[in-house]
């Protein structure tokens, strides 16, 4: 499994949306939230994005308020994990316009749609844009 | 209750509500979420699914950013799941997939829910389902719903069938006999022309293959095609991981791979891609020099980017490598010592395992140097890595890259003065190390103990105990290097020392003991030796007679030490550093200044030592309380029986001589030197016949019980590091015992070993027969059985300083190994065993009877021919078959069934060199397979026959 979780945290250190591709325990969840939210918020721009925690590595990315971490594998590739990073918010760009926090907060079921289509099972199987969207519009229009 | 139910729909609040109450509030987060709390466990209770659906997904939401335990909805989200509404359905699988573990009671419940919903016409229920399997999948699940994935794999639908390739991985892994089922499906999907379920299942492969790489070669020709043409980036990551765990397993393989790779680096213009072709290379294609010379070149690029993120990744590919060509490195110096300063720690950290990749023997001091002092200058964390890491370095296979043990012992202690250190179990155990195993690094040893004891500044700080406590045992064990051994006694004894933790004062107590026994021992046998030699000149001392020429006269104050054994006048310009030949005796030299061992600074030492040790004596520390009496004990001792020293008389007592005695033993207890000990070396003490270790000896407690076992520490191996004897000597002095008793003692301890020899070490006792336990390596014994060894170490290490280093200003001291014992035993790695078996059959099916379908020539609609070879067959059966198999895939009339065939690796080479040739063109190459192929025919029945390896790639 490539990918182990996706956080994402406003810079307060919140956790917005949480999706995780292992079952832990909310003890787990909370401990590993606080520990990689200290360790990433405080790393200033001119740092790497690339940081190692625990057994895995945690690949982030900041946009405006909101900060995307992605746990990953050792082996998997920091760049790749960028760009889907990158693709996540693009994504969620063009369904909402001009995404921000609020987007994500109130409307955190689509958020994890979009990530369902993307992600499966840690491995990342959907990379273009209109096929990860077409279900969620369905979806909009049917209701 | 209807009205009830249309009240709660009509006013319930949504999930909005609740994300913008949450955000309105101003009661706090934790009430309003208990109150919510309330409110969502009354509605979810509601018949109306509506209701309960919105409830659930409030919960859900709840869970999933505020940690609030759902386990108690269980049973509620199985009910959303079954509803028709696709909403609702939808909330219930979000719901169980969220919160569903193995331990999930009702998870027993959903199994035909998800059969129905997988076979469900809508391919979006049908979504929902795979999804919610892939998380929470279970054995049970995964082997219940085998053939409804088995048909989803081939569905028409894209949408559907790229996520039930997603899911085999959760399948495969809970229940590997879904292999054998699905795997045919999943390989037919490689092929597939569509690129959303090629992506999908080589993500598969590239985690399968992560697992157990060796049975995904045989799909080697698929993955290749994928890398050439495929011009997805996403795919070509993934296809270049799996050919990275791939490469290494085949070299022909590797080979072939190798071009199209540098192609991609070349070409690409995403940098994810190039770095990845740059890190397939330095992992697994490290032996292709023009690969790596162009991925270097790649790093490099990297490594001059303004992004952090580039330069991280390229010093990280840069440490993968260095261990095999260090060149890299050396090219990229200045990028990395300049890295050692970014403002980034990983990317420091980076660079600082880089520079210690690039130690060697001649640039280790001016490395260390440079990190020490850089150390000095960094944030604590930081600091403490640097230590760290040069600590870990040095002492790589035993201390191999220093040749000067002086610098390092005080290297040692400038790290240990550097103001964030936090090393200190390192440095401890490392000054003691190199204390048994360097003896010439002792005196230096012993200087840099004595700096560090005797600043008061060090005492306070906690991290430092350890060094400390080092320190103090250095001193202790070694006091016949040191200066002045009063002075080491005084900062042992400094009042400052009571912030020490009890373990370490103990250590302190310990060594204090020691050098007592040094220093009365050292002022005894000189003024014999000096009664003995110059009875003339030197009539005017009084303290001790020896037996032949008993003295009178008065103690000289300024009295020249001399060193024992050589009578000479002029050993007093005797080198400090020179070690005596030690027949036994400790006193090799003293200095010769100010801190003579004269009556009066031994009484003054006497007098200081006891006033600082008494209050001691009431600790609450056994093992200070202990030690604090043993000293006291001595000094008692002394007092009464050498009153001479005390009150400057001129009196002749027998006992005197007793004390000598006594104060020698003493003194040759510890003069004994410790040794390293191997790890192995309990193993090695064969077990005698009909010794059976394994018995219960509870109830011999019982039986012993008033039977008074001999102490402990008699037969207990002396432990490396704290190696504080207490033998039979010792502890007399706490009885106040005379010496005679100690003599009886001794004899009885050689008694007893002498009839249980069988039970201590072999390599030992060979004629010796010593009082006390020798070491497990002992130097001094060269002519032992040891000395083998002993030469061996001597041996290398001169060929290494003549090899590498021949003009190195002074040569290398010996530094003491052990033989093979001391090398950490390595545990082989088990695989897991569910691994095993998903490999196993992932073996079966690619290396069995439908393995000559695997080829292009795959047909999709067929019948899946289910012939599972003989699970009992080995690997190297099922490896031979399957090289046959592979060979003749187009000739199906073969039967295939347990041909067993002994590799030969001469054949082998030649048959590789046989491919080798005949891979340039097509034709060639079919002709090259039908030759193998009728090889392998024609000897299918001879015993030695050779196995074919298939060129994978043809």
């Amino acid at each position: 499994m490539g990918i182990r979780f996706i956080l994402m945290v406003n810079k307060q250190g919140q956790t917005r949306l949480a999706q995780y591709y292992e079952y832990l325990t909310l003890e787990e969840r909370r401990a590993l939230e606080g520990e990689i939210v200290r360790k990433c918020l405080a790393r200033t721009e001119q740092q790497c994005s690339f940081v190692e925690h625990r057994n895995y590595k945690i690949v982030y990315r900041r946009y405006a308020s909101l900060f995307f971490l992605v746990g990953v594998d050792n082996d998997e590739n920091e760049l790749a994990i960028l760009e889907f990073i990158h693709l996540l918010v693009e994504t969620m760009d063009r369904h909402f316009g001009n995404v921000c926090e609020l987007d994500i907060m109130f409307h955190l079921e689509k958020a994890h749609f979009m990530l369902e289509e993307m992600v499966m099972n840690g491995c990342i199987v959907e990379t273009s844009k209109s096929n990860i969207l077409t279900p969620i519009q369905l979806m909009e229009k049917s209701s | 209750m209807a009205g009830s139910s249309i009240m709660e729909t009509l006013f319930q609040r949504t999930l909005e509500d609740l994300i913008k109450g949450m955000r309105l509030q101003l009661i706090g987060e934790s009430v309003f979420i208990s109150k919510a709390l309330e409110e969502i466990r009354r509605e979810i209770k509601s018949t109306d699914l509506h209701t309960k659906s919105i409830a659930l997904q409030k919960l859900t939401y709840l869970n999933s950013l505020h940690a609030v335990d759902m386990s108690w909805a269980a049973f509620h989200a199985v009910e959303c799941m079954s509803s028709s509404r696709f909403a609702e359905k939808r909330i219930g699988y979000v719901a169980a997939s969220q919160s569903f573990n193995e331990s999930t009671p009702v998870l027993l419940l959903i199994t035909n829910q998800l059969r129905k919903d997988l076979t469900s016409v809508n391919e979006y229920e049908a979504s929902l389902a795979l999804e919610c399997l892939a998380k929470i999948g279970t054995v049970d699940l995964a082997r219940d719903l085998t053939p409804e994935i088995f048909t989803l794999l081939s569905s028409s639908k894209v949408f559907v069938r790229k996520k039930s390739i997603g899911v085999t991985m959760r399948v495969f892994e809970k229940y590997p006999d879904a292999v054998r089922v699905c795997f045919k499906r999943l390989v037919e999907n490689l092929e597939s022309s569509d690129p959303q379920s090629l992506s999908a299942t080589v993500g598969v492969f590239c985690e399968l293959a992560a697992k157990d790489p060796r049975s995904y070669l045989p799909l080697a020709p698929e993955f290749y095609r994928i890398l050439v043409d495929s011009r997805n980036n996403w795919v070509l990551i993934k296809v270049l991981k799996i050919f990275a765990k791939l490469a290494p397993l085949e070299p022909r393989l590797a080979k072939k791979v190798t071009e199209p790779i540098c192609e991609h680096m070349r070409r690409t213009g995403a940098k994810s891609l190039m770095f990845e072709c740059v890190r397939t290379v330095v992992e697994s294609l490290s032996v292709y020099e023009s690969a790596v010379k162009l991925a270097v070149a790649k790093i490099r690029e990297l490594l001059l980017e303004d992004d952090p993120n580039l330069k991280y990744l390229g010093l990280h590919a840069l440490s993968i490598v260095a261990p095999k060509h260090l060149w890299a490195v050396l090219e990229n110096k200045e990028v990395v010592i300049k890295s050692l300063s970014d403002e980034d720690a990983n990317i420091k950290l980076e660079s600082l395992r880089l520079v210690m990749a690039m130690v060697s023997e001649s640039s280790i001091v001016e490395i260390c140097r440079v990190l020490v002092n850089y150390a000095l200058k960094s944030d604590p964390e930081f600091c403490n890595e640097i230590l760290g890491s040069i600590l870990s370095t040095c002492a790589r296979n035993f201390y191999e890259i220093v040749m000067d043990f002086e610098w390092y012992v005080s290297l040692l202690g400038e790290m240990s003065r550097t103001p964030h250190c936090q090393k200190g179990e390192e440095i401890e155990s490392q000054l003691i190390d190199v204390g048994m195993r360097v003896r010439d690094a002792r005196p230096e040893l012993v200087r840099v103990a004595r700096s560090l004891l005797i600043d008061p500044a060090l005492l306070g700080n906690p991290f430092l105990n350890r060094i400390l406590s080092a320190a103090a045992w250095v001193s202790g064990e070694y006091v016949e290097y040191s200066l002045n051994p009063f002075e080491l006694a005084e900062a042992l004894i400094q009042p400052r020392a009571s912030l020490l933790p009890a373990s370490i004062r103990a250590v302190y107590l310990q060594s204090i003991f020691k050098i007592l026994i040094f220093c009365v021992n050292s002022y005894l046998s000189q003024t014999e030796t000096l009664a003995d030699w110059e009875p003339k000149v030197l009539d005017s001392i009084s303290d001790l007679a020896s037996v032949r020429a008993p003295i009178e006269g008065e103690c000289e104050e300024a009295f020249n030490p001399r060193v024992l054994g050589q009578p000479s006048a002029d050993n007093s310009i005797e080198d400090i550093g020179n070690v005596d030949d030690g027949d036994g005796q400790t006193s090799k030299f003293v200095s010769f200044s100010k801190n003579g061992f004269t009556r009066e600074s031994i009484a003054n030492l006497l007098n200081l030592v006891e006033v600082a040790i008494r209050p001691l004596s009431r600790s609450l520390e056994v093992e200070i309380l202990e030690r604090a009496c043993n000293i006291l004990g001595l000094i008692e001792v002394l007092k009464r029986e050498m009153p001479a020293v005390f009150q400057n008389e001129k009196v002749l007592e027998k006992e005197e001589l007793e004390v000598l005695k006594l104060i020698k033993l003493m003194n040759d207890a510890f003069s004994e030197e410790l040794g390293p000990v191997s790890v192995s070396a309990q193993e090695r003490v064969p077990i005698p016949d009909g010794l059976v270790l394994k018995d219960n000896l509870a109830d011999l407690d019982e039986i012993m019980g008033d039977v008074k076992l001999p102490s402990a520490s008699s037969f207990s191996l002396e432990s490396p590091y704290y190696g504080h004897r207490m033998d039979p000597a010792s502890s007399n002095v706490q009885s106040n015992e005379d010496s005679e008793a100690s003599n009886e003692s001794m004899s009885l301890l050689a008694e007893h070993r002498k009839r249980h020899g069988l039970y201590y070490l072999p390599s030992e006792g060979n004629g010796t027969i010593s009082n006390d336990y020798p070491p497990a390596n002992d130097l001094k014994s060269v002519d032992t059985n040891q000395d083998d060894t002993e030469d061996f170490v001597k041996l290398t290490a001169q060929s290494l300083v003549s090899k590498k280093k021949p003009n190195y200003a002074k040569p290398r001291p010996v530094v003491v190994k052990l033989d093979e014992g001391e090398s950490v035993p390595v545990v082989p790695k088990k695989q897991d065993s569910r691994d095993d078996l998903l490999s196993g059959a992932v073996r079966d099916i690619l290396l069995g009877d439908d393995a000559e379908k695997l080829s292009s020539s795959i047909k999709g609609k067929e019948k899946v021919n289910m012939d599972p070879l003989d699970s009992k067959e080995n690997m190297h059966d099922m490896e031979n078959s399957h090289h046959r198999k592979t060979t003749s895939r187009r000739s199906k009339q073969q039967p295939h069934r347990k041909e067993r065939g002994r590799t030969s690796l001469e054949k082998l080479g030649k048959e590789k060199e046989e491919h080798g040739g005949k891979v340039k063109s097509k034709s060639s190459h079919r002709h090259g397979r039908q030759k193998s192929r009728q090889k392998a025919e024609g000897s299918s029945d001879v015993i030695a026959q050779t196995p074919v390896i298939p060129d994978f790639l043809l």
